[in-house]
């Protein structure tokens, strides 16, 4: 194959330098428009129910009966933000969610970044195993675990240590117990995406550290953290967001307490309890979409605040293996 | 000689022994919100479960609670085999999707950063219960059906469009539902964009240099290098994929275990069907893993 390019080029070389020129900068034309075409519709079809959320947040229930009023309200009102903020109890709601996932998200990162740098650089017997362990929490499904630990911090007596049991539900302690321990939701990513970034770090800084007569612990906190600041976004991200998002983990273990998500379930239910009630379905989809926006505002606005990070992280970080 | 011997002995001892210190919060963890647990949930599912005033007392059943689950609930098994069909039609999808997505957001071109922005804003959104939300939400169900019956965003004018080439309407339903399903295949695909985007940028540009010296054309080098480097996550998204699908929050299975576990269930039926669903789980990741770990190609 490559005797015949040459033959050919030999040919008449000008020529061909030429007409090839011409076919890939037609053929680069083309893809680049089908390519923009592409991407322009599928962060539409991303975008799309957000739109549709927007819209009809700010819709009345007219707006929502008429057909005409699909896209655009007809009378723009913000009376589906006032029901939603007063029947959430927004500011106490978002002021849990925002304590809970900290809470979460710091402990976590805490905790995964330790022990994915003791499974990265350390030679231990049972190293692997550690590893594999990390990786199996992943398969299991979260409620075969998070119902019988229902009963353990119902009843928690110390695993056996005292006599009488005290109720840990309804209280920070179980997110904070597992959270500590690297066993919280999808822990076993976090602890994988920290390993395969420290294992993937250049080893001499770390031997300087040493030599200068560092140990591990120091080391760790005043050399590689530092470096691993892309992963820890990441990771911090992912605990952050999946707390902030959840709704079964809190269900289980914080029944009486207000997160966002619980106060956007309970919505629909408390408008039709209240006083001011119309008794019509279709106010519940104002409702339901305000408040799904005034659960996400925060979100999008972490997003934007961190999305340089976030970025730079992606090609940095070393999920890649 | 035998000194220094000694102080590399020690010293490996006290490095194994610092890994231990880094990795014992997990370890810790592991055995008491794991592990003990997980016994536990084979020991309530082998149970009849009351719950008293200071503690729960066990009564052992043996099997019973599994029976019931398999050949009494209505919904066990049937939620079962549609959790299975459905992961495994998402997941070629799915991954499909996210490789070629990822290859888009690797090239150059303006608003790059905008586009990644908004490709990658699912895994900030996309969980959760504002999705079980909108399932219900009637203004989503009337634009998202455009008018038509049961068809997507494009559903309907994907179907007249079929239709007209008198293909059989087996066929034109399939091509149909798929088409309907774009928008969850493209929001569930995230994070499988971000590993398969850092992987396309950990690939170093002098394979692609040194292969246009060669004369490869940009087909050939797609096929002969960013492929084979990123086999190895394709592998990791395939896993992540089907664990995603089978433990994501609206699952109906998962709603029906864990609802069911404080309603009607109680807790030894639905223990009894998630260790059911765990083994499923298990069997599938290690069927997929035997499979594809043959065609993955190791860079070193």
């Amino acid at each position: 194959m490559t005797s015949g390019l040459l033959a050919k080029k030999n040919a008449s070389p000008a020529s061909r330098i030429v007409s090839r020129f011409r076919l890939t900068t037609f053929m680069s034309l083309v893809w680049s428009l089908i390519r923009t075409v592409l991407i322009v519709g599928i962060c539409f079809i991303i975008i799309h129910p957000l739109l549709i959320k927007v819209t009809s947040s700010f819709m009345t229930l007219e707006d929502i009966i008429d057909s005409s009023a699909r896209w655009l309200p007809l009378q723009p009102s913000f009376v589906g933000y006032r029901l939603a903020f007063n029947l959430m109890n927004y500011p106490v709601a978002l002021w849990n969610s925002l304590t809970l996932a900290t809470l979460v998200g710091v402990l976590q990162l805490v905790s995964c970044s330790l022990v994915g740098y003791g499974l990265a650089r350390f030679k231990f017997p049972g190293n692997s195993l550690v590893f594999g362990l990390a990786i199996f929490t992943l398969i299991v499904p979260p409620q075969m675990i998070s119902i019988p630990l229902y009963l353990n911090f119902r009843f928690f007596n110390f695993f056996g240590l005292s006599e009488t049991p005290i109720n840990l539900l309804n209280t920070y302690w179980p997110f904070a117990l597992t959270s500590m321990t690297a066993n919280g939701f999808r822990n076993g990513l976090h602890i994988f995406i920290m390993r395969q970034f420290f294992k993937g770090m250049p080893g001499d800084l770390e031997e300087a550290a040493y030599v200068d007569g560092a140990g591990p612990f120091r080391t760790f906190f005043s050399v590689m953290l530092p470096s691993a600041i892309p992963a820890m976004v990441i990771v911090f991200l992912f605990s952050f967001v999946w707390q902030w998002n959840d709704y079964f983990l809190t269900m289980t273990f914080l029944r009486n307490s207000e997160t966002l998500p619980i106060a956007l379930q309970a919505l629909p239910e408390r408008y039709f309890a209240s006083a001011d009630s119309n008794d019509v379905t279709q106010y519940s989809t104002i409702l339901n979409n305000a408040g799904s926006l005034m659960l996400m505002a925060p979100l999008i606005l972490l997003y934007a605040v961190a999305q340089r990070f976030f970025l730079e992280s992606v090609s940095r970080t070393g999920i890649v293996g | 000689m035998i000194e220094t011997k000694r102080f590399r002995l020690s010293l490996t001892s006290q490095r194994a022994l610092a890994g231990i210190i880094f990795v014992l919060p997990f370890v810790i963890g592991f055995m008491l919100f794991f592990a003990y647990p997980f016994v536990q949930a084979i020991q309530f599912s082998l149970s009849d479960l009351k719950v008293t005033t200071t503690g729960y007392t066990l009564t052992y059943i043996g099997l019973e609670n599994y029976r019931k689950a398999l050949f009494v609930n209505p919904n066990y098994v049937r939620n079962l085999v549609g959790v299975f069909g459905k992961m495994l039609a998402e997941v070629p999808v799915i991954i499909g999707f996210s490789f070629f997505a990822a290859v888009l957001l690797s090239q150059e071109f303006k608003g790059r950063l905008l586009a990644r922005l908004i490709f990658f804003l699912p895994v900030i959104l996309g969980s959760g219960i504002v999705l079980r939300i909108e399932q219900w939400d009637l203004m989503h169900a009337l634009l998202e059906t455009g008018g038509t019956e049961g068809g997507g965003v494009f559903g309907g004018e994907v179907a007249n469009f079929l239709m007209q080439f008198k293909l059989p309407e087996s066929a034109v339903t399939y091509i149909v539902s798929t088409v309907e399903q774009i928008p969850r295949i493209i929001r569930s695909s995230g994070i499988q964009i971000v590993i398969f985007l850092a992987g396309l940028e950990s690939i170093p540009s002098s394979f692609y240099e040194a292969s246009e010296i060669e004369g490869a054309s940009g087909w050939e080098s797609f096929w002969m290098i960013t492929f084979p480097m990123l086999t190895p996550l394709i592998l990791t998204n395939v896993v992540y994929t089907i664990i995603d699908s089978f433990t994501a929050p609206d699952n109906t299975l998962v709603t029906m275990i864990q609802d069911g576990a404080f309603s009607n269930l109680g807790f030894g039926q639905s223990m009894a069907m998630t260790i059911m669903y765990f083994a499923v789980i298990a069997a599938v990741l290690a069927v997929v893993m035997r499979v594809l770990s043959k065609g993955v190609f190791y860079h070193d």
